[in-house]
């Protein structure tokens, strides 16, 4: 996603007011961007505080600010500036985290972003977009860029089948119809499930809605009826359960009344045998992997 | 816009910053005291069009409150309000809601990132403004005011301007006590800042040091005294916090009153 994140900010570089600060990351990936910015694009180094301040000055005088780094290091070194200079004053800076949940494998605990959005989302204000597919990239771009707010875009790696057609980007979409249940995933996560999902017939096969943008606004009324027609509602992202899309799940659906006849939740448990390895492998600990979630429909 | 600052615009300021304090029967005025005659200053005589302002000392808002007020950008109702249920005169800067404060500080070692994303805006831009920034000196623990330095000698700069106000006092302690960082004009030289030291306190030595050219970002290193112009105050850690009581207040107002009265090297 990096690569089409690259692209993205490249189409539109051309626009006066877009600035790009990067914590002293994207070798042999924002090159590109370096090089169409020219100088308004901005190593500002290894120093995450200073560089959500200075985006925040920058933003206080009507600029389009973008701050880049490894998720962890954008969201969680300089939390009280995301607070203070970025959300309280709702300037509208981007940060953007690239590799989002385990997304750093065998880089190890202190390279992951386990709870990134929901402690960027406390903040309140906070537009947060999880792009599941390269093709959302730009279009996440772009929805950013159309708002004159905070922002928090997470990127991870496009996890899509071969050949499967992606959809225009949305903040929320039914990827795949059913009726053994209905699965709300976050994130490119998405895309092993509908690897797994393809073959299944339509009375075993659970209905996949994909949310993109949160907090968890516009929710659609189809997705209520899935939830009101199948047995199971099950929640499923790449973050701890504090402040994610399960906790806010649930909280949308108590204050509507909606009340599935069976609510579980998958998300990231950290690290339960205390070893490290690849992205599968965690996500495999956390029961996030598309076989465990299937086997957990019921 | 910058007008003359005479000494008795700086002995009004302090009268009324008192008196606010007083009335609002808060602390934090040691810091103000301090912090005052460099607020005023700074927006009196070197402030120009297209500049910019950050107090990252975000607990002297009592007095940059007063400088506003003592420019006609806030009413003596607005001062009334201050420290009250219901006001934007917080003892803080608020976020929003004041037209001449650009950002909420009160957390220390946000002003100077701040200040530098000011700076870099107007060097994108090619415009001339200058961004002034006054930093206490206890805030010189905080380690984002050194990624900070590093960032603007990167960037080279040189419309930032930032004024410490060296008062030698923090929270818990004298600046020596708690966390040693003399001398800070080397530090910050060695950081590739153009540095000036002055008497805080001595408006023509400030606005000189301000004025000389610098091809980088320069810190004026301005030595104050922690409750300047009153006796019991003056380097006394107590009056970071402690509110006046009916009597010390009318033996403040009495002694800023004296001095004002009596011919003095400085304008302070």
């Amino acid at each position: 996603m990096r690569t089409a994140f690259c692209s993205a900010m490249v189409a539109v570089a051309g626009r006066p007011d877009l600035v790009f600060l990067t914590g002293d990351l994207g070798f042999m990936a924002l090159e590109p961007l370096r090089d169409a910015l020219g100088r308004r694009f901005i190593n500002a180094g290894v120093a995450e505080q200073n560089m959500i301040g200075v985006a925040a000055g920058l933003a206080r005088d009507g600029w389009r600010p973008w701050a880049y780094s490894i998720a962890p290091f954008i969201y969680a070194r300089p939390y009280e500036q995301l607070r203070n200079d970025v959300a309280m004053h709702s300037l509208p800076v981007t940060m953007v985290g690239n590799g989002g949940g385990y997304g750093y494998g065998v880089m190890g605990a202190t390279h992951h972003a386990l709870e990134d959005y929901g402690a960027v989302l406390a903040l309140g204000g906070i537009r947060v977009l999880v792009p599941a597919f390269d093709t959302d990239v730009s279009q996440a771009v772009a929805s950013i860029l159309g708002q004159s707010r905070p922002a928090y875009l997470r990127l991870g790696l496009d996890e899509a089948p071969k050949g499967f057609e992606r959809p225009p980007f949305a903040p929320w979409r039914r990827l795949v119809e059913g009726d053994a249940a209905t699965i709300l995933v976050c994130g490119p996560l998405a895309g092993g499930l509908l690897a797994a999902l393809g073959d299944l017939p339509r009375e075993r096969r659970p209905n996949l809605w994909l949310v993109s943008e949160l907090p968890l606004d516009a929710m659609p009324e189809a997705f209520f009826a899935d939830v009101r027609r199948t047995p199971h509602l099950m929640a499923v992202e790449e973050h701890v359960a504090t402040g994610g899309v399960g906790e806010r799940l649930a909280r949308e659906l108590l204050l509507r009344g909606v009340a599935p006849r069976r609510f579980t939740h998958r998300c990231a448990l950290g690290y339960p045998s205390g070893r490290y390895g690849s992205q599968a492998f965690h996500r495999r600990e956390s029961g996030l992997d598309a076989a465990s979630i299937l086997a957990a429909l019921g | 816009m910058p007008n003359r600052l005479t000494r008795d615009d700086l002995t009004r300021a302090r009268l009324r910053l008192l008196q606010m304090h007083f009335e609002a029967g808060v602390g934090h005025i040691g810091g103000n005291l301090s912090a005052l005659d460099l607020l005023m200053t700074i927006h009196h005589e070197l402030m120009q069009e297209g500049d910019a302002f950050v107090l990252s000392k975000g607990h002297s808002a009592g007095a940059l409150y007063i400088t506003l007020w003592a420019l006609g950008r806030l009413a003596e109702d607005d001062l009334k309000t201050f420290h009250r249920d219901d006001t934007l005169l917080a003892a803080h800067p608020p976020p929003a809601g004041l037209a001449d404060v650009l950002f909420a500080t009160g957390s220390l070692g946000h002003g100077l990132p701040l200040s530098c994303g000011l700076a870099l805006s107007r060097r994108l831009r090619g415009e001339a403004g200058r961004v002034w920034c006054l930093m206490s000196d206890g805030e010189w623990n905080e380690g984002s005011n050194w990624e900070a330095l590093i960032f603007a000698r990167q960037q080279g700069l040189g419309n930032l301007t930032v004024i410490v106000d060296l008062n030698g006092l923090q929270g818990f302690g004298t600046t020596a006590e708690v966390a040693d960082l003399r001398p800070l004009a080397t530090k910050l030289r060695d950081f590739g800042w153009d540095v000036e030291e002055v008497d805080g306190h001595d408006v023509a030595a400030v606005v000189a040091a301000a004025r000389r050219d610098s091809a980088g970002p320069r810190a004026i290193l301005a030595s104050t005294t922690k409750g300047r112009g009153v006796s019991f105050m003056e380097g006394k850690v107590e009056w970071h916090y402690l509110p006046l009581t009916p009597e010390l207040y009318e033996q403040a107002v009495r002694e800023v009153r004296a001095a004002a009265d009596t011919p003095s090297a400085t304008a302070g």
